[in-house]
């Protein structure tokens, strides 16, 4: 590991990674890729906000609302700063990142998509990027199209131009979440401006783990969740860049998104507000500020490496260890992918292998990953999965690695 | 906390191993699908009910295959489920399926008078699943897709 990244002293920033025991052992949290943990500055950032200044934000003109505000618009002004987007206002928040791709297949979508228009997707993604868009397809007759994939989950970019015809949209992740693949995600925004397209990314995987610069990809509309980042649950981010977002109609109606209401109708609030109607996620955008703070204070660039070296650890000892007898979905390349490794081990069903690793406490997820298509395409009905942070460490892999042979035990191998 | 031999049962892992009465069934068999949207696990159950002996509950299971692909506990379950079906009576089918899922704590479910009587045999072993919450689901898939196999086959 690199010396510059002390993997100790920042997994004792996580009270539950340190405290935490089940059966008298600690836990081995290779579950990420889910959701990611809290450092205390996090957990300490929500609890002193609502001890000291917890209030509306917004709409009231006394002081304390005021102090509120200004604590809700710092976390704007930190993503912005984070993702290195032009400016804050064209952050928006929302309740995850699920949320913010319906509300650009239900916006956006709506407003330009007609029958006949194409939105090209690929075969690796969330279904989060899916579902939105075969929605608006079954409402308006778009069609959609899928780039497929290389046997070590790239995407096969080789007939991409035909995919591309006629087409208003492309829509991909900028990190998979269950081979870890990373796509050029700066090439794809460009090709897909060169045929007029928006160019849509699903960052929720990608930004935690990666130094995020939206101006260095040219992306139009960006994803991306705050849980998966050591921020709290409850608060996603849409970043767009503006003359896309204002040009949008808004998404959900009622307070805080108006201009103003008459009886005979509404004019829209400027962006962001436009797009947070009701009161948003005050709490949790303290505790998002300071998970910013917190990765900031680490470097990104630093935890990138860290984990491009835990991931070549992790595939090299995975491999080394179980051989043929286990299958890591993915590329080998850790330039090109995160440490997600999804996997099947001997003919055993990943509920099985969780289960049996459970008993060590290694905490992976078993199951389609809300990628169905995908296990489609990698001839899995499910896979294990293992997904490492800044905060895992080589003894989590060997972890890992042991509660695989206490499988083979069961089982009778 | 429950050891991993209260789930992993030998008898569980010998149907895991060797499953039963896998295979399908033509029409009229009926054949229903059941699958579990969170974890992804199939199963399929073809039935071909024979009413000669009666309609309704006196109907006998002639035969019953199962289909589909899931986890130990999702593959033994059906396994299990189809050796205790076959040759019964729809009745005793659904006394059989009230005790299994009350076995496994299912909320709603009520015995009636007479379930008692539906010996549950080898999935008395699958009784250590309840011990791990997050399983059960797994355990109960096939039965679920049986019960609605049999509103299929007997409507």
């Amino acid at each position: 590991m690199s010396a510059a990244y002390d993997t100790a002293a920042v997994k004792a920033d996580f009270p539950l990674l340190v405290e935490r025991t089940i059966d008298e052992r600690p836990l081995v949290y290779l579950d990420s890729g889910n959701t990611s943990h809290k450092p205390r500055r996090v957990i300490d950032a929500m609890t002193s906000f609502m001890e000291t200044t917890y209030a509306p934000i917004n709409r009231s003109s006394y002081r304390l609302a005021g102090e509120a505000t200004e604590v809700y618009e710092g976390a704007r002004k930190a993503i912005a700063r984070f993702i290195n987007a032009p400016s804050a206002d064209e952050v928006v928040f929302t309740k995850n990142a699920t949320e913010a791709m319906n509300l650009i297949a239900m916006t956006w979508g709506r407003a330009n998509l007609s029958e006949g228009d194409v939105v090209v997707l690929t075969a690796m993604e969330h279904h989060a990027n899916i579902v939105p868009w075969q929605m608006l397809a079954a409402e308006r007759g778009v069609e959609i199209r899928w780039i497929p994939l290389t046997d070590d989950g790239q995407l096969d970019l080789t007939d991409l131009d035909q995919l591309l015809e006629r087409a208003k949209v492309l829509s991909f992740t900028a990190m998979s979440n269950v081979l870890g693949t990373m796509p050029p995600v700066a090439h794809l925004c460009e090709r897909a401006h060169a045929v007029g397209a928006l160019a849509v990314v699903d960052a929720c995987q990608f930004v935690p783990h990666n130094p995020t610069d939206v101006q260095a990809w040219d992306a139009d509309l960006v994803a991306f969740s705050s849980h998966k980042m050591c921020g709290p649950t409850g608060i996603g981010m849409l970043w767009g860049r503006m003359e896309i977002l204002d040009a949008m109609p808004p998404f959900l109606g009622g307070g805080n998104m108006i201009d103003t209401v008459t009886f005979d109708g509404f004019t829209t609030a400027p962006v962001p507000a436009k797009f947070e109607a009701g009161t948003p996620q005050i709490v949790e955008a303290a505790g998002l500020t300071a998970a910013v703070e917190y990765l900031e204070g680490l470097g990104m660039a630093n935890v990138r490496q860290h984990e491009m070296e835990l991931t070549r650890y992790a595939l090299d000892t995975l491999n080394g260890r179980f051989g043929d007898d286990i299958t890591i979905f993915g590329p080998d390349n850790v330039e090109i992918r995160g440490g997600v490794f999804s996997f099947m081990f001997r003919d055993l069903h990943p509920h099985d292998v969780s289960q049996v690793l459970d008993e060590t406490n290694v905490c992976v997820r078993a199951g389609h990953h809300c990628a169905k298509p995908l296990m489609k395409v990698l001839g899995a009905p499910a896979t294990t999965r293992a997904s490492i942070y800044l905060y895992n460490d080589e003894s989590d892999i060997d972890a890992l690695a042991d509660g695989l042979e206490g499988a083979t035990d069961i089982f009778g191998f | 906390m429950p050891g991993l031999e209260d789930l992993y049962r030998e008898i569980i892992l010998d149907h895991y191993r060797s499953p039963r009465n896998r295979g399908e069934l033509e029409p009229p068999a009926v054949k229903t699908d059941g699958h579990n949207p969170l974890c992804g696990d199939e199963i399929t159950v073809y039935l071909d009910v024979d009413t000669s002996t009666g309609d309704g509950d006196a109907a006998t299971v002639r035969d019953i295959k199962i289909g589909g692909q899931g986890c130990s506990i999702s593959q033994s379950s059906a396994s299990m489920m189809s050796a205790a079906v076959l040759g019964r009576s729809v009745g005793d089918t659904k006394a059989l399926l009230r005790r299994f899922k009350s076995m496994m704590g299912i909320e709603g479910v009520e015995l009636v008078e007479g379930d008692s009587d539906a010996e549950l045999g080898d999935l008395e072993a699958l009784q250590g699943v309840v011990k791990f919450p997050v399983r059960i689901k797994c355990a109960v898939l096939s039965w679920n897709t049986l019960a609605n196999a049999i509103d299929d086959a007997t409507s």
